[in-house]
């Protein structure tokens, strides 16, 4: 059994179709990661997934249970099994509490009274590798790559099956990015965690990720396993989104296919293929609607695919 | 012929703080030439944005200048009088912050913010508004004047920036300062500015002050690189040699970090551990020493100074003086 399935989501903000029918799965112990261009909807999944924004249609199972649309009461004791990791997530928090009630926090709201909340700490602060009388100082007093990896304890404090991480490493320096990074792969093999990772960056990606997903107007139009959409992209929309990461070496030959424009509006959705307006390897053919179709696990929705 | 716009002439500034004064820019010496792409780069904390509020002389409160001159066309910054400043900033030297909400009023349409950026101008209200579709319609807004007429939230993220960068524009500047334009961005945005930014440099001739540490980004558009670590310039030159060459271990470093250059999945990515020292307190001899591994007993005691290597690469690391003196 998946540890997570996800078919046909849908969201909606009034008239406007956010998520138009998303589905995957994800195994225990493997990371999934979700990219595409700015707007396309990969922090709505999450979001609507953990049960953080609306989900009218489809199906949303976490170890085998239901939990599209379910109300909070059992969403709570799910987000033990289940958490989200944020971009900052220090600066979200409260200036005033320690780094010692900080990553303690989901003990008390889950309600667990019956923890050594120093003890606790301590052991969280290890496992990600920082002094443990850190528990004792404030976030201000933490740098950018220290105050991630308490964002990282506190995700972990209750032993999660699954994270959800949204642009985890975004603004990081490379150095600090790879220590983090690190961190997660060693977390994952220790504690057999599962992750949906959201980033921009492609050689992150290409580092953590198992398998992706690629989405475009709501929609996954490609997937596979990572090394499969790196050396075989098929459909058109990936393919421009990976000449689209700017190379470490000012002599790299850029074969950089430009996308033509800006997404179009989510309230006037193209007919035919969505991305048609946009591709340039697009037929005749693509007034046509492609279906979703997956060939030995790599799934595809484009009239023509190249080869 | 080259011609020199700013000279960052060994600039040291301090932050007075209650644990003592910061030393967050140390003997910091570049160029930069008329109509050049200059990199900054460097990890968060080693002063890029200190070192751009002083050419700005946006400095917060607590700033002490310690040391040395900036420099723009020959005119010593530091000693100018704010009234000049104002109008170097609006019109000389503009910037174009990392998040584009900064720039932007969220309850003025666009048309409305780029007018009030040209009340200096004496034109007539439509040549401006002309003036304003122009410059949005050069980077890349479809049917601008149109867009004139909405507020900031109707737009993208990407537009926003593209937009952030017309403003900047508008007053043909001679000096573009960019501080992480594209770090809250997706790949195909930031691809969109680079390129824009290149296009518009090459039509408008403005140097460009390119602050980023994502290296796929500087290698793409800068001319020329300034590595700073904890407050000082480790290494300086020619995009290739840095990136080809670096003569610094910290560079080296950084550039074997960028997961771009790993095109093998790799379990484990490589990093620079330790931490960058406290400015407040500051190390003996070299400021790289507790992470350098290539480090040697004279980088105890020893400052390296910042050597020019050849002709426009200048590095500040004892290995190359072995290589000078053997
Ligand atoms: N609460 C909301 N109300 C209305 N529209 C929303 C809401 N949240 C998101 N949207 C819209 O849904 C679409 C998808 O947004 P989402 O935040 O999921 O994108 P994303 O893929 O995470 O983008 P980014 O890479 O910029 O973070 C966008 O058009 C956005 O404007
Ligand atoms: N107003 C201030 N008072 C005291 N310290 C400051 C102030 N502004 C920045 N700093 C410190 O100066 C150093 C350089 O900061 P900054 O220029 O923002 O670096 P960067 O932009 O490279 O991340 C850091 O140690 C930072 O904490
Ligand atoms: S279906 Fe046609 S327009 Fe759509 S992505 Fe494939 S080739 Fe391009
Ligand atoms: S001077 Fe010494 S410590 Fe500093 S970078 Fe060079 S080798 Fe390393
Ligand atoms: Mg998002
Ligand atoms: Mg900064």
């Amino acid at each position: 059994m998946s540890l997570l399935n996800v078919v046909g989501l849908k969201t909606s903000y009034g008239p406007v179709n956010v998520l138009a029918g998303v589905s995957f799965t994800v195994e225990p112990g493997e990371t999934y990661a979700l990219v595409g261009e700015s707007g396309s909807g990969k922090t709505t999944v999450i979001r609507a997934i953990a049960g953080l924004a609306p989900a009218q249609d489809g199906s949303v199972t976490f170890e085998g249970q239901e939990i599209r649309g379910a109300p909070e009461s059992v969403m709570r004791p799910l987000r033990k099994d289940m958490t989200m990791m944020f971009q900052d997530p220090v600066g979200s928090l409260s200036p005033r509490l320690t780094i010692r009630s900080l990553i303690t926090e989901p003990y008390r709201i889950q309600g667990m009274k019956d923890r050594d909340l120093d003890a606790e700490a301590k052991r969280l602060l290890e496992m990600v590798n920082l002094p443990t009388h850190f528990a004792d100082r404030y976030p201000y007093q933490l740098s950018g790559g220290q105050a991630r990896r308490v964002g990282v304890a506190r995700a972990l404090a209750l032993e999660p099956k699954l994270i959800l991480a949204d642009e985890p490493t975004a603004g990081l320096d490379v150095s600090v990015q790879g220590e983090l990074l690190n961190l997660l792969n060693d977390l994952r093999e220790r504690l057999g965690l599962a992750m949906v990772i959201i980033t921009h960056n492609l050689s992150v990606v290409r580092h953590v990720a198992d398998r992706m997903g690629i989405m475009y107007l709501g929609r996954l139009v490609e997937e596979g396993t990572t090394e499969t959409i790196f050396n075989d992209p098929r459909h058109p929309y990936t393919r421009c989104l990976l000449s689209a990461n700017p190379e470490p070496d000012p002599d790299a030959r850029l074969e950089r296919i430009a996308l033509k424009g800006e997404p179009p509006s989510l309230l006037k959705r193209p007919s035919g293929c969505e991305f048609r307006e946009r591709c340039p390897f697009a037929k005749d053919i693509c007034t046509q609607t492609p279906e979703w179709e997956v060939n030995s696990g790599h799934g595809l929705r484009c009239l023509a695919p190249l080869s | 012929m080259t011609e020199t716009l700013l000279e960052i002439d060994h600039l040291s500034v301090d932050y007075e703080t209650g644990r003592g004064d910061l030393k967050a820019l140390r003997d910091i010496t570049f160029d930069v030439n008329k109509g050049e792409i200059v990199g900054i780069v460097g990890e968060s904390g080693c002063g890029k944005s200190t070192l751009i509020s002083s050419i700005l002389r946006l400095t917060a409160p607590n700033t002490r200048f310690r040391e040395g001159e900036i420099r723009f066309k020959g005119q010593d910054l530091l000693q100018a009088s704010e009234r000049h400043m104002r109008d170097l900033r609006g019109a000389d030297m503009s910037i174009v912050f990392q998040d584009p909400m900064q720039t932007h009023n969220p309850v003025l349409t666009i048309g409305q913010q780029m007018l009030d950026i040209q009340h200096r101008s004496k034109q007539s209200k439509a040549d401006k508004l002309a003036h304003a579709a122009k410059m949005l319609g050069a980077v890349g807004i479809p049917d601008p004047e149109a867009r004139l007429k909405q507020y900031p939230h109707e737009f993208s993220g990407g537009m926003r920036q593209r937009i952030a960068i017309a403003m900047a524009l508008m007053s043909e500047p001679d000096l573009l300062i960019a501080d992480e334009p594209t770090t809250a961005l997706d790949a195909t945005l930031e691809v969109q500015i680079i390129e824009r930014l290149q296009e518009l440099q090459r039509e408008f001739h403005c140097a460009i002050l390119f602050i980023s540490h994502h290296l796929g980004v500087i290698a793409e558009l800068c001319d020329r690189v300034v590595v700073m670590y904890a407050g000082a310039v480790v290494e300086s030159g020619d995009v290739r040699e840095i990136f080809h060459d670096p003569k610094h271990p910290y560079t080296r470093r950084l550039i074997e970090c960028d997961p771009g250059h790993i095109k093998e999945r790799a379990r484990v990515l490589p990093t620079i551990p330790g931490e960058v020292p406290d400015l407040a307190n500051l190390p003996e001899g070299c400021i790289f020493r507790d992470r350098c591994d290539q480090a040697m007993s004279r980088c105890a005691t020893e400052v390296p100074p910042l050597d020019q290597l050849k002709e426009g690469h200048h590095a500040a690391c004892w290995l190359n003086h072995e290589e000078v003196t053997t």
